[in-house]
């Protein structure tokens, strides 16, 4: 899947390297690491299984629609996203949620308020 | 849009399963023989598939408690607890519970379901913190959609997982309540409950651990995972269900909490439905007299577990990660678990089909529940028809797929 901004291949990014529970790792975070397209990047990325056809994943594509994903897998991405990024997503919250842009807002509101 | 357009999805999905000429969901026992054996289109069939752990829905005594309880006070109480419906029976069944396990509070419910539904949604509200295994039951599921409480799933038998999110609540005021399972439904695998109990300790939140499918199988006196991990004085709440090992149904809830019997007049799946009826309070009275004076009962059950187990991971089968009474056979896709268990139900082998969206990690499997009365024949034979339809299926190697060619010679 080409990288949203850039057309380029998708690059993991430092944010896998946390280990959790580790406090050291907070202090490893880099400022990127909570950008709006790093987020979206790492949702395209668990998305990418679910692409319906040739239609790109955007941030306008409303993920329980548009994909072929199911609400337990929904559940599940939302689930490996909390770790990624270190927040947690009530399941209200996740119910309130329909395009990828709206996960990516609702990930960073969550890292603001800690 | 039309009231039912919103399933024209499952419809799909459902159509597919039927397909095979048999509806799994639509079995019909015509006649139940005893708890292994029973008449299903016209024919005897082996029932591997019932969660009658203990086989005790035809034990003599239970029936005649049952029986008994009947002519003495007829065939319903009519009412609910808080109104007609609580006999001396249902307060002498609490105390019994409450007594099996120690702690100094039971309630009893009318569905396991209805326990958990009401318990969970009640025990936390606005501004509490609910956390829940991800392959939790759909009594957790739909408890957590009741309530106001913030709910936030953690990865299936991971106190790691667990723990990460209790630390990202930091400092946040409200209370926490931890959800766990002793036997999980789908694949018979148990929580690791004591590693789970000590992240709850130290994040000083509660917890709630169903044991549904563990009651009577684990535990030296039959209690569940609490009793065989040693951590029943740290688990606040206990729920479990009569509709298994004890052959009935109902559900309940245990615990030491002093002020526990506000749920008495707070939990409305208790308070807006009818009691159990006489009969059956008599006959899960008996059952948990039975399951105390015959220990032998779990001996068995985890024997015939191992035969089926072992025998069915012999042959090559995929299943769930360890022994339980409920074995889950991995099955590549829906459409080869549905004609398995169609091949299965043809040779005279009744087990339950269970599909996405009803499992966990959008597995297909084959669920087979253990039952203590299970013979060894019985069990190697099961053995022998699905080593012989996994192969033929291609879902298992050993001798290679047999091919029939019409009007060779």
């Amino acid at each position: 899947m080409p990288d949203l901004g850039t057309g380029e291949p998708l690059l993991r990014t430092a944010h896998q390297l946390i280990v959790e529970n580790d406090d050291i790792a907070s202090t490893l975070e880099l400022p990127r690491l909570a950008s709006r397209l790093d987020v979206i990047r790492e949702i395209c990325r668990h998305l990418a299984p679910y692409q319906a056809g040739e239609r790109p994943i955007v941030g306008a594509t409303v993920i329980a629609k548009d994909l072929t994903i199911d609400s337990l897998a929904i559940m599940d991405m939302v689930m490996e996203l909390e770790d990624s990024f270190d927040v947690s997503i009530p399941m209200n919250v996740v119910a309130e949620v329909h395009t990828v842009d709206q996960l990516a807002d609702t990930i960073l509101d969550l890292r603001a308020k800690r | 849009m039309g009231l039912f357009d919103r399933h024209a999805g499952l419809l799909e999905a459902y159509r597919d399963v039927r397909t095979t000429g048999a509806d799994p969901f639509q079995i019909r026992m015509e006649r139940v023989l005893s708890p292994t054996e029973a008449i299903i289109n016209g024919r005897k069939m082996l029932l591997v598939g019932t969660n009658n752990y203990f086989g005790l829905t035809f034990d003599p005594s239970c029936m005649e408690a049952a029986i008994e309880a009947i002519r003495a006070e007829g065939t319903g109480t009519t009412g609910s607890r808080i109104a007609n419906g609580s006999y001396s029976e249902h307060v002498l069944l609490e105390q019994e519970i409450a007594e099996f396990y120690g702690k100094k509070h039971c309630m009893v419910f009318t569905t396991g379901y209805q326990a958990n539904l009401g318990v969970i949604s009640t025990l936390v509200g606005q501004g509490d913190h609910l956390l829940i295994d991800a392959d939790s039951h759909a009594s957790i599921y739909d408890a957590c959609k009741m309530t106001q409480a913030e709910v936030v799933r953690f990865k299936h038998n991971d106190p790691s997982s667990l723990e990460s999110r209790l630390r990202r609540l930091g400092d946040k005021p409200g209370n926490r309540l931890v959800i766990l399972e002793g036997i999980y439904s789908m694949l018979g695998d148990s929580a690791p409950l004591r590693e789970f109990v000590d992240v709850c300790k130290k994040y000083g939140a509660y917890v709630l651990v169903d044991e549904a499918h563990s009651l009577g199988a684990l535990g030296e006196t039959g209690r569940g995972l609490c009793e065989s991990t040693g951590v029943l004085d740290d688990c606040h709440f206990i729920v479990g269900t009569f509709s298994k090992t004890l052959g009935a149904i109902g559900g309940y809830c245990v615990s030491n909490d002093p002020d526990f019997d506000i749920l008495r007049v707070t939990v409305r799946s208790y308070m807006f439905t009818a009691s159990l009826p006489p009969s059956i309070v008599a006959s899960v009275r008996q059952a948990l007299r039975v399951v105390k004076a015959r220990p032998e009962l779990r001996t068995q059950l985890w024997d015939n577990v191992a035969t089926l187990y072992d025998g069915l991971a012999a042959q090559g089968f995929k299943l769930g990660p360890e022994h339980g009474p409920v074995v889950g056979v991995h099955l590549p896709d829906r459409m080869t678990a549905v004609g398995f268990w169609r091949a299965m139900l043809d040779a005279g082998i009744y087990v339950n089909v269970a599909v996405p969206p009803a499992t966990p990690n959008g597995v297909s499997l084959l669920r087979c529940s253990v039952c203590a009365v299970h013979t060894r024949e019985q069990l190697e034979h099961m053995i022998e028809v699905m080593t012989g339809i996994g192969r033929q299926l291609g879902v298992i190697s050993g001798t290679p797929k047999l091919r029939v060619v019409a009007g060779s010679r």
